[in-house]
């Protein structure tokens, strides 16, 4: 009998502990709101962020925007050889980047390093106590902790997608040129061809939210975190694939939603 | 005075208090004594408003405590200090960082003036000069007592000690409760020590209770406690490995619940 109920329960526990989940990221989105223009106070703590959340990611972005690239040279003009004019390795390169790979690419590489980073320390502060002692202090975490992460998060994932973007155009002319045997000056005219600047638009706001969600991930299981070494190891594995599959899914729905806004149709 | 009335509190089926009572005068240092997992630190939290009784309630001078709204508790909480079990030391700031920090939070204060109550509170737990040291170079004795002097930076009425022995060498744990004790003699704070250390509780003291099974078995002073025939009572300052305490039971750990579902049950 009891086998025969155990799926039941089973399921019964995982719907529960999803509805629970909900009101908990409910109440911390709710609280972050209130405590978004208190904590706009904490500038040191906003700068600090900045440095680890946007500076300390460049090198990481600027390498894999520079593959990125070169990578999206080399597959256009093989696709095209034969088919389409190699003037438009440029135009693709340029579009491609500048709507989609940019941003994405630069949300899924800082996603990992900086989602993880969040979890781990504001994790580790929950199971050391020290989110007890702020509180003790009389110092809100929420306000503290969370809103200079955030705050750094929105401003520096846009920043930081405008190298990449730079970077990954480089890159795929410079494999253009030397690789695919086509000139930097047509490259250049291929760019201009159909060169829309809500391209770069449409990118950088998906930059901005991409950068929410990482921010939120970080934080939340954080927060989260029970136990000791292990609870913080779970926290950060779960911010991680929260904030990945957060960036992947929303982009489809960013990319809805701005192709009728910048460009009045898809 | 703080007030402790009927205080249960459970996390999923664990029961952890079930009708604490006690009451602590203003200027006495109490000690509460009990196992690993018995729910000295919850009670504790409970106190401060880190945690909010199933039912029952804690007055602090009148005012209950899981009735106040976050600002309202965030004042209240200026009044105490608290020194946790590890210290609980921010690791991304330096020592003097660490100390000053409630005090750089409240404002109203020139910089020049909390670096020198900064090195004050340090100086009255015995560490000099190392204001500008990261917590990850001090021992845990050294930290301890940064934690310490960071607890009493905002001159508070009360102290509220988790554990403050737990971890630390003999000499290092005596060194503690020296300290504990002249500053309760000094500043004439109000003392609430949780610890299982009955060397420490000895000498910090003026009176003990023994949390057991959720509720106050034994409330008196050092000298009750060492006459007590209660058997309970008896195995504990023994230390003895046989008795009630240990038949059937076992060591449960208790972890702080959720902080998001705290939090918002004070109104924040």
């Amino acid at each position: 009998m009891r086998g025969l109920t155990a799926p039941f329960a089973a399921t019964g526990e995982q719907v529960i502990n999803m509805v629970a989940g909900s009101g908990r990221l409910a109440i911390f989105l709710g609280r972050l709101a209130r405590e978004i223009p208190p904590g706009l106070r904490y500038v040191h703590l906003f700068f600090e962020q900045c440095v680890q959340i946007g500076l300390a990611s460049l090198p990481l972005v600027l390498i894999t925007s520079l593959f990125v690239g070169g990578v999206a040279a080399l597959q256009s003009a093989y696709q095209f050889k034969g088919y389409v004019p190699l003037i438009y390795v440029g135009t693709v390169i340029s579009k491609s980047v500048f709507i989609e790979l940019g941003p994405v690419l630069t949300a899924l590489v800082v996603g990992g390093r900086v989602g993880a980073a969040l979890a781990a320390e504001i994790g580790t502060m929950r199971v050391t106590e020290q989110i007890d002692a702020l509180e003790t202090l009389a110092i809100r975490p929420m306000r503290y902790l969370v809103v200079p992460r955030f705050i750094a998060a929105i401003f520096m994932l846009p920043m930081l997608t405008v190298f990449a973007n730079t970077i990954a155009v480089l890159g795929g002319m410079v494999v253009a040129v030397n690789r695919v045997g086509i000139s930097s000056v047509t490259f250049q005219r291929g760019m201009k061809l159909l060169f829309d600047v809500n391209d770069i638009y449409g990118g950088l706001i998906k930059a901005f939210v991409f950068g929410a969600i990482i921010a939120l991930s970080g934080c939340y299981y954080g927060f989260q975190t029970r136990g000791g070494a292990e609870g913080v190891g779970e926290s950060t594995k779960k911010a991680v694939v929260a904030s990945c599959v957060g960036i992947l899914v929303l982009d489809y729905f960013l990319a809805e939603v701005i192709f009728q806004l910048l460009f009045g149709a898809r | 005075m703080i007030k402790i009335e009927g205080v249960h509190k459970s996390f999923g089926s664990l029961k952890v208090l079930e009708g604490v009572d006690l009451e602590i005068p203003t200027g006495e240092n109490l000690v509460i004594l009990g196992r690993s997992g018995s729910g000295k630190s919850v009670l504790l939290k409970h106190i401060i408003g880190l945690l909010s009784p199933d039912a029952g309630r804690v007055l602090v001078d009148e005012t209950e405590v899981g009735s106040l709204g976050y600002n309202e508790l965030a004042k209240l909480r200026r009044r105490f200090g608290m020194l946790f079990q590890m210290a609980a030391l921010f690791d991304s700031m330096t020592v003097g960082e660490n100390v000053g920090l409630a005090l750089r939070e409240r404002g109203g204060m020139k910089e020049v003036d909390i670096k020198e109550i900064v090195r004050e509170k340090l100086a009255m737990v015995g560490l000099k000069g190392i204001e500008d040291k990261a917590p990850s170079d001090l021992s845990g004795g050294m930290r301890k007592r940064v934690g310490l002097a960071r607890a009493i930076a905002m001159d508070p009425e009360y102290i509220l000690y988790d554990e403050p022995t737990t971890g630390l060498d003999p000499v290092t744990a005596q060194q503690i409760n020296v300290l504990i004790r002249s500053l309760q003699e000094r500043l004439n704070i109000t003392s609430i020590v949780v610890t299982h250390d009955m060397a420490s509780a000895n000498y910090v003291g003026d009176r003990m209770c023994l949390l057991y099974k959720g509720s106050i078995l034994f409330d008196g002073t050092p000298e009750d406690i060492a006459n007590s025939k209660d058997p309970v009572v008896y195995q504990f300052i023994r230390g003895e490995a046989q008795g009630p305490l240990t038949d059937g039971t076992a060591d449960i750990e208790v972890h702080t619940p959720d902080p998001v579902g705290q939090e918002a049950r004070h109104g924040e």
